[in-house]
């Protein structure tokens, strides 16, 4: 799923002081799984909010309101009857939520309350890492299954490179190198000969390199 | 054990600190209390093994975001103790009620912040 991490308080409040009526809007989808985004972040959120105003004596209506997603127009129009009487809005779904609820509602100011980092899994509570880049074109059947785009700090293809060193990454030593956990995985499957043939350059016209990108699925549509 | 505490405390009592979230400590601030304490028990004596050393962290969370809204991050605070130590919950009581005191009243309180309820 998608991990974001809480911007920094200050950078919120410095966006909004200027305005008397907020909405702080959460999403309970990905953002709210690693624990930066959902119902509870919402409310941490606006009742610190609520203070710094208040012992600005600033007289400031700080309410709060979170949505099953916000990559969905039903989900959003959850908030059409109201999102008039707020001067601005503070949004800690992902990017992709705070997009789509500025296009709904245009009239609003609509303010990222999030920093969105990566599509990763929870590896253990309080930990996410990351694990796909949304390359467009999986080439995990080749590699093991361990992704050498968002795994390798250089997105090679044909890797380990000559930075690889006791497992881990030239970058970091806390930092895994994916081309080592890929050799491990296909040593394993008895699928070593793989890296006997060099693996062609890949068509990065499907990755961000061709532009935003869009998804037709004709039988779903109406 | 008839121990004397300052009159203004208001104990929230629950079965473990770990289930101290951070919104609860926010919200006795939000709605006027001068500080918080937590009180659980002894490190390592958790019933339910890491209940306290969660509350730890919390606590430790609500400070730096106090801190970044500008309030005293030490209004907030973590204790531990037994629950046969009856003098030492009194004497906590007391050096939080002074602390606290130090730094007047929660600013917070009686301000015109208003909350609406949003769907
Ligand atoms: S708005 Fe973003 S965070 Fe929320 S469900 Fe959609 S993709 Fe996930
Ligand atoms: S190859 Fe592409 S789609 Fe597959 S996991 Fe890696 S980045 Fe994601």
């Amino acid at each position: 799923m998608i991990m974001a991490k809480p911007k920094p308080i200050e950078e919120i409040i410095n966006e909004i002081k200027g305005f008397d009526k907020i909405l702080v809007a959460g999403c309970n989808g990905c953002v709210a799984v690693c624990e930066a985004g959902g119902l509870k972040e919402v409310e941490i959120l606006a009742s610190a909010l609520r203070m710094y105003f208040g012992n600005q004596h600033k007289n400031m209506q700080i309410d709060e309101v979170s949505l099953t997603r916000q990559c969905d127009k039903e989900y959003l129009a959850e908030i059409k009857d109201r999102i008039g009487s707020y001067d601005a809005v503070v949004s800690i779904a992902c990017g992709a939520g705070v997009q789509f609820m500025t296009e709904m509602y245009n009239t609003k100011r609509i303010y990222p309350g999030v920093n969105t980092c990566f599509i990763g899994v929870t590896e253990e509570k309080g930990v996410w890492t990351e694990r796909c880049q949304a390359c467009g074109e999986c080439i995990l059947a080749r590699t093991g299954g361990i992704c050498p785009i968002a795994r390798c700090s250089k997105r090679i293809l044909n890797g380990p490179c000559g930075g690889s060193s006791n497992g881990k990454c030239e970058i970091d030593k806390d930092v895994p190198c994916g081309w080592q956990l890929i050799y491990e995985r296909l040593k394993e499957l008895g699928e070593l000969k793989r890296f006997e043939e060099p693996v062609s350059p890949k068509d990065w016209a499907t990755s961000r390199d061709g532009g935003p990108r869009k998804l037709v699925k004709e039988d779903s549509q109406i | 054990m008839r121990l004397n505490y300052p009159v203004g405390i208001r104990i929230v009592k629950l079965p473990c600190t770990g289930r101290v979230a951070v919104i609860h400590l926010l919200k006795a601030l939000e709605k006027g209390a001068d500080g918080v304490f937590v009180a659980g028990c002894m490190e390592g004596d958790c019933r339910y093994q890491a209940g306290n050393l969660r509350a730890k962290k919390r606590v430790a969370y609500v400070r730096q975001l106090l801190q970044s809204i500008g309030m005293e991050p030490e209004r907030v605070a973590m204790y531990n103790l037994s629950s046969g130590e009856g003098p030492r919950f009194a004497e906590i009581s007391r050096e939080m009620a002074e602390k606290v005191r130090q730094f007047g009243p929660n600013p917070v309180k009686g301000k015109g912040v208003r909350k609406e309820k949003a769907a």
